[in-house]
């Protein structure tokens, strides 16, 4: 089961009003290689796991990972709460704001809804590991991207330490994919 | 938010964010004895500050005891707070 803690993993501050920037966060809310991609995915490839290393390491990264989409919609709000009609007419946010208001909604910087075509389980932990130190990247990656976009302190500090738990998170599932490799590698010659 | 209660609450994230980082090294690293020092030491101070903080300001999971009002629905809620000093 999962026990909420009211705080956040990391004091997200935010300097300025800015829907635009708010429009492109958002991909890390409910975008392919985002926060909630990244959750779902770790916790359903938990049951086919084959080693206690393995099945603590998804399970763990997997909690963490809803504590970043916590985050990130954090980062969204609070670039937008305080936004007037005149700000969020003509920016990327618009679109957002007809269906959603200033709510968070998981769906990428172009509006696409989130989906579970977004991940897999395989049933293979080869197979899924694999999957998961690639999505790691890419989640740096588009961190990368949105760091380069961003002119408001607050919000590049809080995508940097976001960033820097991808590359733990991808060292991780390294040492968890070369634990399960010589499990099976074991058991072969059993 | 008066700042004080910021600053405990401050010190209690980067404790608990310290408590993050060696469970999942520890998930891949069950034997490392000098990483299992420093969790269990994270560990303590991390229940001490909790039990403080929640007898000061409410409660941060459903499973403490709170006297009347229920204090688990306080504000600010976390995405609320401007962790300004």
């Amino acid at each position: 089961m999962w026990i909420y803690e009211k705080k956040l993993q990391y004091p997200v501050r935010v300097d300025t009003t800015n829907p635009t920037l708010a429009a492109m966060i958002i991909e890390q809310f409910g975008g392919a290689d985002g926060e909630l991609s990244a959750g779902i995915r770790y916790l359903t490839q938990r049951w086919t796991m084959p080693t206690n290393q393995a099945k603590a390491i998804l399970t763990d990264i997997g909690t963490e990972e809803l504590a970043h989409w916590e985050i990130v919609g954090t980062l969204v709000w609070k670039l937008v709460k305080d936004a007037t009609i005149d700000q969020i007419k003509g920016t990327p946010f618009e679109a957002h704001y007809v269906n959603h208001g200033k709510s968070p909604f998981p769906h990428d910087a172009a509006g696409v809804p989130w989906s579970a075509k977004f991940i897999n389980s395989k049933g293979d932990p080869i197979a899924d590991l694999h999957e998961d130190m690639a999505a790691e990247q890419k989640a740096r990656a588009t961190y990368e991207w949105l760091i380069n976009i961003s002119d408001d302190p607050g919000v590049i500090d809080t995508l940097r330490f976001l960033r820097q738990r991808e590359i733990v998170h991808f060292q991780r599932f390294g040492e968890a994919l070369r634990i399960v490799q010589e499990e099976l590698d074991r058991k072969k010659y059993y | 938010m008066d700042r004080e209660q910021k600053l405990l609450l401050k010190e209690m994230m980067e404790i608990g964010f310290a408590l993050v980082e060696t469970n999942l090294y520890l998930d891949t690293h069950p034997t490392d004895e000098r990483a299992l020092r420093l969790h269990n030491s994270y560990s303590q101070k991390y229940s001490e500050l909790k039990s403080l903080y929640e007898a000061r300001y409410g409660l941060l999971t459903f499973m403490g005891m709170s006297g009347c009002p229920w204090s688990y629905i306080n504000g600010p809620w976390p995405w609320e707070i401007n962790f300004d000093i």
